[in-house]
């Protein structure tokens, strides 16, 4: 098991105080203007875990998240992080956000550093005097996603890459036992998608709940151990194996998603029968060999 | 020599340098957040629309600022109601409110004449202020820099991203309503001392300037606040020898100092980002 970091011991962690888990308990969110962004989701999930959120642009992945922070209150069900409601967890600096590049306004005037100690905001006192230890975790953190020789920087000198990275950093600083990301791999580079990924992974193995939100289909098999598929509603959630299939595919992403079968002549020079099924929607996209069901996708390629 | 220090020999020119510069600070404190939000038009509403509420507050021999505040405070929630019932732009919603707060107000003055003197509040009157007003404006100044002192890093959070704000257990709406209503209040305070117009300047220029030569949080809000400060409380120093239009030097102290950072500001001014396109033209 990777430890988180070596000079911190796990009690810090409170790794076995807080079971994270995540419950959403038959949630319906409806917005001021009449739409009902989700309707009646149910999904749980436990710790040690990184669970892709799939769905295409508006079938209430973002809604999801705004209720996993408390930021709209659900019309119906309700929503648990570690066995309590969302603000109490809130207080406890249990749940950190890594947000999309669109959200983060760039000219603000903060340094790299800046971002990261805010990470430790939660943790601090009423005065929000950074303690020796809150300085050190924001170093290791930094250290961690490769940024240290950037601390100095304003956020907005920096490559995409660059920029995710620091929010990533300011997660780890919180020490939120659970992590949503959301898009994460939207403008980075591949290196950067694998370091992201590799850290993800570090995550997991020392109990953290990742919860990333992702169009980009053909990645989340690689990673992701568990899959929410977003529709509106929750169409299906659970083991990836079992959920991440070309059938629940095409019912989360209707139309939207472009097909591509090969079989036959295009694709063996012997009798072979069976088809290899690419899903894209112009990210990475899915490839399923052979006949749809249950089986893990192979190693997806690239198309860019 | 004696003639430069002449200012500091009146009791009201002392008091007028001091009542000013400290709005001056705490309204500069406030423009670091607003400039940066693009919320500077907000400022300006609220400038604008407190001036029936001065009227009202006068008419029924109340302390103008009770009256002042109500106004802006009424102001502000309008606009936020009909950000959410329309589909209106936000600089069109704001034009309207301010505005017709501000029309309401001179309509009040002229019906009832001598209710109050409508040229104090527009243009402000430091040099004359009295005794009670100036313990008012300097009480409201006080508290908010105080409130604005303990909570800078929690307001620049919210700022900066409300997601995250929320992940660490504070309550973006709350603090945006403590500093809407700090707003309200130092607007209110800075009437006195350069008006109801360019109280627009105090809670906006100071901020851009200091954001034209930092990269960093704290370091903009001490500059910012330092130029209010300095500007407010010498613009009334100078205004001694130039007999009044306390505000028109005020603010004009505060564009020219704008104007030098504009030019001369190490990374972000005109003529380091020539220097910068002259060394790139010169690579071989």
């Amino acid at each position: 098991m990777t430890r988180l970091s070596p000079e911190v011991p796990d009690e810090a962690w409170r790794l076995d105080r807080v079971r994270p888990a995540l419950e959403v308990n038959d949630v319906t969110v409806a917005y001021p203007n009449g739409t009902v962004a989700l309707r009646n989701a149910s999904f749980r999930l436990a710790g040690g875990t990184i669970a892709g959120l799939v769905g295409v642009n508006g079938s209430g992945k973002s809604t999801l998240f705004k209720a996993i922070m408390g930021f709209v209150t659900p019309a119906r069900g309700s929503v648990g992080i570690a066995g309590m409601a969302v603000p109490e967890a809130l207080k406890r600096s249990l749940v950190s956000y890594v947000p999309q590049s669109e959200e983060v306004d760039w000219d603000f005037p903060v340094l790299v550093e800046d971002v990261v100690t805010m990470g430790r905001y939660g943790h601090m006192g009423f005065f929000r005097i950074p303690s020796a230890r809150d300085k050190q975790l924001v170093a290791e953190a930094l250290e961690r996603v490769g940024m240290s020789d950037f601390r100095k920087r304003q956020i907005g000198e920096l490559s995409g890459g660059q920029k995710k990275r620091v929010f990533l950093a300011r997660a780890l600083a919180q020490e939120g036992r659970i992590i949503l990301l959301d898009e994460p791999f939207t403008g980075v580079d591949v290196k950067t998608e694998q370091a992201i990924v590799e850290l993800l992974r570090e995550l997991r193995a020392s109990g953290h709940l990742v919860l990333v939100s992702t169009h980009n289909l053909g990645s989340v098999p690689e990673f992701c151990d568990q899959v929410v598929l977003v529709n509106r509603t929750i169409l299906a959630a659970g083991p990836t194996a079992e959920v991440f299939t070309q059938a629940n595919l095409e019912r989360a992403f209707g139309g939207v998603l472009r097909h591509f079968h090969l079989e036959g002549a295009d694709l063996h020079d012997d009798s072979d029968r069976r088809r290899v099924t690419v899903l894209t929607d112009d990210e990475r996209p899915v490839v399923f060999y052979g006949e749809p069901g249950p089986d893990r996708s192979d190693e997806p390629e690239r198309d860019r | 020599m004696i003639e430069l220090l002449a200012p500091f020999e009146y009791d009201y020119m002392v008091k007028a340098m001091w009542v000013s510069g400290l709005v001056g600070a705490v309204c500069a404190f406030l423009s670091a957040y607003l400039m940066l939000k693009g919320w500077s038009l907000v400022g300006d509403a609220l400038g604008h629309a407190v001036v029936p509420g001065v009227a009202g507050a006068y008419m029924l021999g109340l302390p103008y600022s009770v009256g002042a505040f109500f106004a802006g405070i009424l102001a502000a929630l309008s606009m936020v109601l009909v950000r959410q019932r329309t589909k209106l732009r936000e600089d069109a919603i704001i034009g309207i409110i301010f505005t017709s707060f501000f029309a309401l107000g001179l309509l009040m003055v002229s019906l009832w004449p001598a209710s109050v003197n409508i040229q104090s509040i527009i243009m402000g009157n430091v040099l004359g202020i009295s005794d009670a007003d100036a313990l008012q404006v300097v009480i409201i100044a006080l508290v908010s820099l105080a409130i604005l002192i303990l909570k800078w890093q929690d307001l620049m959070l919210v700022f900066f991203d409300e997601s995250h704000a929320r992940t660490v257990g504070l309550n973006p709406l709350m603090l945006q309503v403590l500093f809407f209503t700090l707003l309200a209040a130092c607007i209110v305070a800075a009437l006195q001392t350069v008006g109801a117009i360019l109280v627009i300047a105090m809670v906006i220029t100071p901020g851009a300037t200091a954001y034209l030569l930092t990269d960093r949080f704290r370091t903009l809000l001490l500059l910012s606040v330092g130029f209010g400060a300095v500007t407010a409380a010498s613009g009334a120093y100078i205004s001694f020898f130039l007999d009044g239009a306390t505000g028109g030097v005020i603010v004009s102290l505060q564009t020219a100092l704008f104007l030098l950072a504009f030019f001369l500001a190490p990374k972000h001014g005109r003529l380091a980002a020539r220097r910068r396109a002259t060394e790139v033209e010169e690579l071989p």
